[in-house]
């Protein structure tokens, strides 16, 4: 049995300086109008002000949920700090349901985060916590209280702590290179991992969240690559003949499920990591592609031509066979599941292009989510509230998110080039 | 190898024979809102009529055709007739120069998803090397890379880019 750690590469000449940033910013493009009033005033400082002002880290990660609608700055008539000084009556007449107050102590280097929620009707603290953090761990102390602040409320995990990675592209014809990062999931605090001037595409998470398979064209063809996000770290996992794409890890982390064309059209094999065992699913002469494990690792969705244009189909692990999942229009494809199982978002085109879409898998029922007419490769958080996805923006590629029930979106627009590819990391703590 | 030009028309016949048969599993499925074939903005790469005529492939079997990119109608892997003396040209160079090898990158445009669109751009190169295999082109000369949607020659959400991005590339 082949490790895949006798493998590890050096990526000298392609793991560039970590410190590349490309950070994308949050325009909110559809607010939801059922959206909760919450108030996150400024957080008191102790020992001067912060470099991050955690208080809009929090408003803005609430924002983008599509959940909470956070009262602005200019219309809060106190600022208290602390439970024991909230007048809950300014509150109700803001109309605002919740509030987070905090306090923070900025002392040699340390930061200690002390903050509460409120129920505003219900005159009550509900949640109270202290926090330390040093300076470089204020936005990740942010997003944990977001965390916390999220889940009390909604009664769902937060996803706040979590990272996205993406690939980014300068220039055209045979002068493009290519890039991949791995930021926050706010866009922010990005990191290079990759740089070539050959295609990178297709990121997928190990289920640990502690490494990227991707594909990459540095060799003059694609071939899947396996790297470690903290140490850069890699490995070439395929490199066979044709086609070697769309890696998706199965939810054990031990195997790969991958688009093959050694054997003629693409189709659908799964790699056993730690012996490079290759299973072939499929066997037709239609084009399958795209693979996507259901959470409990039992099946797998992926799309194929078959029936003349793309559709999803499902194919159980233990036998009998693919059932076509989507009949909605003449065009479905790459298709991921939600967390829990019971719903897939992929790309549909209807009459408005190319959208993200979600269909419920006991009904069959397909609602499209996004706006824009050119969307691909949607990407599910592991809260299962939110969907990432790629789209145009001004005849650039940017990334653009939407909430699972469509009501409310936004997108992270980059300063230069083309951002596409997102990929949601799981739960990292 | 040498062949006399009704064989070789013979040869461009079982050609697009061969192709009519093999395409029939399906188009390329780019996906077009509106259906429209792309028949206009690939022009920078075409040629007319047979610029190698008959009997020229000991001249011509010397340099790599200067003619290296053709162009794809939208949702279909056919060789376009326009096309065809491209194909035969570069036909007629590999078998002229067995140490010679190619590299047929099938490309896209941007519309639909990327890994499918990866998918589609390796349909285009292999009719492509189908096309050459029935001219008599040896199989160790020709590997197929598809580089779907991800090396557009044109950028532009616009029929005119789309046209120049659905494409295969001869790279020598």
């Amino acid at each position: 049995m082949r490790a895949l750690m006798t493998t590890w590469l050096a990526a000298v000449l392609l793991f560039c300086a970590p410190l590349v940033q490309s950070d994308l910013t949050i325009d909110i493009t559809r607010g939801n109008e059922r959206a909760t009033p919450i108030a996150v005033v400024p957080f008191a400082a102790d020992g001067g002000q912060l470099p991050v002002d955690l208080a809009q880290v929090v408003a803005d990660d609430l924002k983008r949920s599509g959940y909470f609608d956070p009262l602005e700055r200019d219309a809060m008539f106190a600022t208290p700090s602390s439970g024991d000084e909230v007048k809950f009556g300014d509150w109700q007449a803001l109309d605002t349901r919740y509030l987070v107050v905090g306090r923070v102590s900025h002392q040699a280097g340390r930061v200690e985060v002390r903050y509460e929620l409120m129920d505003v009707n219900g005159q009550s603290r509900l949640l109270g916590e202290v926090l330390t953090a040093n300076d470089s761990q204020l936005r990740a102390a942010a997003h944990r209280i977001s965390d916390k602040i999220f889940e009390e409320i909604t009664g769902i995990r937060g996803a706040f702590s979590t990272r996205i990675a993406y690939v980014t592209s300068q220039g055209v014809g045979e002068q493009t290179s290519y890039q991949l990062f791995v930021a926050d999931a706010d866009g922010r605090n990005s990191k290079q991992v990759l740089s070539s001037d050959e295609p990178i595409m297709s990121p997928d998470w190990s289920p640990d969240g502690g490494k990227l398979a991707y594909v990459s064209f540095e060799s003059g063809r694609p071939a899947i690559y396996v790297q470690e996000v903290a140490s850069g770290r890699r490995a070439q996992v395929t490199s066979f003949e044709g086609l070697n794409s769309a890696p998706a890890w199965s939810p054990d982390g031990r195997r790969l499920a991958m688009a093959l064309s050694k054997d003629g059209q693409p189709d659908i094999y799964v790699m056993d990591i730690g012996s490079r065992n290759l299973e072939r699913l499929t066997n037709s002469q239609s084009i399958e592609t795209e693979p996507a494990w259901a959470p409990d690792g039992d099946s797998l969705i992926y799309t194929s031509d078959r029936s003349g244009g793309p559709q999803i189909y499902r194919h159980a692990l233990g036998g009998g066979g693919a059932e076509r999942l989507t009949f909605t229009g003449n065009y479905n494809a790459r298709g991921r599941f939600g967390p829990d199982g019971e719903s897939i978002f992929l790309i549909h085109r209807g009459g408005n292009g190319y959208q993200v879409a979600r269909q419920d898998l006991d009904s069959g029922r397909l609602v499209e989510l996004s706006e824009s007419g050119q969307s691909e490769s949607p990407s599910v958080a592991p809260n299962g509230t939110m969907v990432i996805f790629a789209t145009q923006q001004g005849g650039n590629g940017v990334l653009g998110a939407v909430t699972a029930d469509g009501r409310a979106s936004f997108r992270l627009p980059a300063a230069q080039g083309d951002v596409r590819e997102p990929a949601w990391s799981p739960f990292l703590n | 190898m040498q062949l006399k030009p009704y064989v070789r028309s013979l040869a461009v016949a079982v050609s697009l024979a061969v192709m009519a048969g093999c395409s029939s599993g399906g188009g390329t499925q780019e996906g077009s809102m509106d259906g429209i074939a792309g028949g206009n903005g690939a022009g920078s790469g075409q040629v007319s009529g047979s610029g190698l005529g008959q009997g020229a492939d000991q001249m011509a079997g010397a340099r790599i055709p200067e003619v290296r990119t053709i162009y794809f109608a939208y949702d279909s892997d056919a060789i376009r007739p326009e096309f065809q003396s491209v194909l035969e040209a570069h036909a007629q160079f590999l078998r002229g120069n067995p140490d010679a090898s190619v590299v047929l990158q099938g490309h896209t445009d941007e519309r639909g998803t990327r890994e499918y669109n990866l998918a589609l751009g390796e349909r285009r190169a292999g009719a492509v090397e189908r096309f050459l295999s029935v001219q008599g082109v040896s199989p160790s000369q020709v590997e197929v890379v598809s580089y779907g949607e991800e090396r557009p020659a044109a950028r532009g959400g616009n029929e005119e880019a789309y046209a120049q991005n659905r494409r295969v590339v001869f790279a020598y």
